[in-house]
């Protein structure tokens, strides 16, 4: 019993009953990062439901990045707590997908795209062990379902962007977590693979996942996503999208730089 | 000129030196071959470079210790050790550098490698003030001296060379996802740094292992030469690696066994000389991103696409002939066919060399007019329906288009299927002409001369 209760924190009982921290899939308390003695996002509060499509928005440098990155541990955090599945996440990276920015690596690596897939098996696999027919086949079954079969033994560099794109999903579609991380993953893609990415995105959620994606696009934001998250440098608004997605809130976000966008966003949301 | 007995005596190893010296350098080639593949694609490159520089204070440092101690101070082992260490402490004092301030990698490298290699220098000045220092041979350690080399540095090397090889064996899954994609590692719970500073540490042992043989100068360049030569062979990794260190083994052998034979050329400069032959080769003749394959693909690119535009130049003049008839082939005066497009006579006169050649094309009255054969009119006729099924595809979904465009495609239904073609077909039937055996342009056809 005091243990249930001291590994929801000192201040669980306060805000969430611990049962129900143990759920969410993801919840963030106060976490503030800083790079070069400059915060980039501070005091962020969230909490993500299960089987939420999230998609986070917000202007350039409001740190929708560094949030991604904090929440996994690839960036070290100044102050604050995050718990995936009411747990750090060191001990639920198994459960957790990433897919990186497509710009965060050298395409022109000596692998194909089964390898760069198989990638995705790896955290399983554990150390000196080497991928084997199995973690082949889920690869291949992965590429398959982003519809790159075809191209499985194509060095990366002769994808094109979208095709790379969807070798990233595809490897993280091979980690088959409960919740996943995606940084961009619409950021200069074509139409078809763009359509894509969000057939796959609903059949995740579909299937119970629960998936937050930096996402660039205000209007197709109402679209793709049934939860929002407005970011710049704090949480402006996180709810469901027809109630955060308001002119009003997108002005606080973006400031007066963007109220045409605003209003067409709106517009979106009134007539949706 | 050495005889052919001399030749026969290095080539089988027939005498003791000799053998020591050619194996040595060939275990060295091969272990530094596979760790540049990895250097080179960890985009730490010159990292090697800045380790090996910062060996030279780590020497004189160990053989004023060692002296100090008691000892003569060439100890072999222990000479290297110090090399290592101030190696590596070059690398973390970049590392620091480059973590803890704004100052780029190359500039923090450049800083570091110069003072670790100004330092070495002025402690084995120094030394030779020493009175046991005269006699030490340092300076060898800065090009090499593969002559002195002794079963201590076969030794060293056997140890260098199989710890390389089994640490590649065993994490070559971890060094590959190491060095193509970090954070997905960071993410997946790896040690990344520990990993980072493995690899680091297995180059700096080859490098310090290195450092009898070609120097600290010259080590950089067999660390990357192998690896980058290796590079236009393969697009994989493990056999990027395979082949980085068989270059790498092969520079290595060749390299000490010309400096055997002729003992006047240092084994190290040779060695590295060897290497770059064969990174030279490979550039050039390299089966996969070779620059000769790449001249031949453009050039091959250029050809087709000429052709391509000869067949629908052509056609293009007998369409609009048969607006009130059947289509029918005449010959096509040469001046009419350079009217169509922006096109030099050098460029027209080499497509239609190619149309000629394919049996697309017979010329006529000298060249100055051609005429389409059967076979000329069906490719044709292809090509222009292609091309401005495409055309019509790019206006029609623009959104979705580029990534689906493929001009060389023989039929546009292998891409886009029976029915997008034929809805694609039914918006150009529009403008048919009467005699067209394909569908007309999208936009307006400027008329011929």
């Amino acid at each position: 019993m005091m243990r249930a209760e001291s590994r929801a924190g000192p201040f669980g009982s306060a805000t969430t009953p611990p049962t129900e921290a143990h759920r969410l899939p993801l919840s963030i308390r106060d976490l503030t990062v800083a790079y070069h003695r400059k915060p980039v996002i501070w005091d962020i509060d969230l909490s993500i439901e299960p089987g939420k499509l999230v998609g986070i928005v917000g202007p350039n440098g409001a740190g929708k990045s560094t949030l991604l990155k904090a929440c996994l541990d690839l960036i070290p955090r100044s102050s604050g707590e995050v718990l995936v599945y009411g747990q750090p996440y060191a001990k639920e990276r198994k459960r957790v997908g990433y897919v990186p920015q497509r710009e965060s690596v050298d395409w022109d690596f000596p692998v194909s795209a089964l390898d760069v897939v198989a990638m995705g098996t790896y955290g399983k696999l554990g150390w000196f062990r080497r991928v084997d027919k199995r973690c082949k086949a889920l690869s291949m079954h992965a590429l398959e379902r982003v519809g790159l079969a075809d191209y499985a033994d194509r060095q990366i560099s002769q994808l094109s962007g979208g095709q790379q794109q969807r070798t990233f999903l595809a490897r993280a579609l091979v980690q088959d977590a409960d919740i996943y991380f995606m940084d961009e993953p619409f950021a200069a893609v074509d139409a078809a693979t763009e359509r894509a990415i969000v057939d796959l995105l609903k059949e995740l959620q579909g299937r119970g996942k629960t998936v937050l994606v930096v996402h660039h696009d205000l209007a197709t934001v109402p679209q793709y996503f049934d939860w929002t998250v407005l970011l710049n440098m704090r949480v402006v608004a996180s709810g469901p999208t027809e109630e955060v997605f308001t002119q009003e809130n997108l002005r606080r976000t973006y400031g007066g730089k963007l109220t045409l966008f605003a209003q067409a966003a709106d517009e979106v949301v009134r007539s949706g | 000129m050495p005889e052919i007995a001399d030749i026969w005596n290095v080539l089988f190893l027939r005498d003791y030196n000799t053998r020591l010296v050619v194996i040595s350098t060939l275990l060295l080639g091969c272990a530094s071959g596979l760790m540049g593949g990895f250097l080179l694609l960890r985009k730490r490159s010159l990292m090697g470079d800045t380790l090996s520089h910062a060996t030279l204070p780590g020497v004189g440092l160990a053989f004023m210790l060692a002296v100090a101690l008691g000892g003569d101070g060439k100890s072999l082992p222990f000479l290297l050790a110090g090399a290592g260490l101030t190696g590596v402490l070059g690398c973390a004092a970049v590392l620091f550098i480059r973590n803890n301030s704004r100052i780029k990698d190359d500039t923090a490298m450049g800083i570091v490698l110069s003072v670790f290699f100004g330092a070495g220098v002025a402690i084995l000045g120094m030394i030779q003030t020493m009175p046991e220092g005269s006699a030490a041979g340092l300076e060898s350690f800065i090009y090499g001296k593969t002559a002195s080399m002794v079963m201590v540095d076969f030794q060293i090397l056997m140890a260098v060379t199989l710890s390389v090889l089994v640490c590649s064996l065993l994490l070559f899954k971890e060094f590959r996802l190491l060095c193509f994609d970090e954070s997905f590692a960071a993410a997946l719970g790896w040690p990344v740094k520990r990993l980072d500073v493995l690899l680091l540490g297995l180059v700096a042992a080859v490098t310090v292992a290195g450092l009898q043989s070609v120097g600290l100068i010259l080590i950089i360049a067999f660390l990357i030469t192998p690896a980058a030569a290796a590079r236009f062979w393969t697009q994989r990794l493990d056999r990027m690696l395979l082949l980085s260190g068989l270059i790498g083994g092969a520079s290595g052998w060749f390299g000490a066994s010309l400096s055997a034979l002729f003992p006047r050329l240092p084994a190290g400069a040779v060695i590295v000389l060897v290497a770059t032959v064969g990174f030279l080769v490979s550039m050039f003749l390299g089966t996969e991103r070779g620059v000769l394959l790449r001249w031949l693909l453009q050039a091959r690119l250029q050809a087709r696409v000429g052709s391509q535009h000869l067949l629908r130049a052509l056609y293009e003049i007998l369409e609009a002939d048969a607006l009130e008839g059947p289509l029918r082939i005449r010959p096509v005066p040469f001046r009419q066919i350079r009217g169509r497009r922006t096109w030099t006579d050098a460029e027209l006169r080499k497509s239609i060399r190619g149309a000629y050649q394919h049996g697309f094309v017979e010329a006529l009255e000298r060249d100055e007019a051609i005429v389409l054969t059967e076979r000329g009119l069906a490719e044709a006729a292809q090509v222009t329906r292609n091309h401005r099924l495409w055309e019509m595809y790019l206006i029609e979904y623009a959104d979705v288009a580029t990534s689906r465009v493929d001009r060389d495609a023989d039929r546009v239904e292998h891409i886009l299927g029976e029915q997008m073609v034929a809805r694609l077909e039914s918006k150009l039937q529009t403008y048919r002409s009467a005699g067209s055996l394909v569908p007309q342009s999208p936009h307006p056809i400027r008329p011929g001369d």
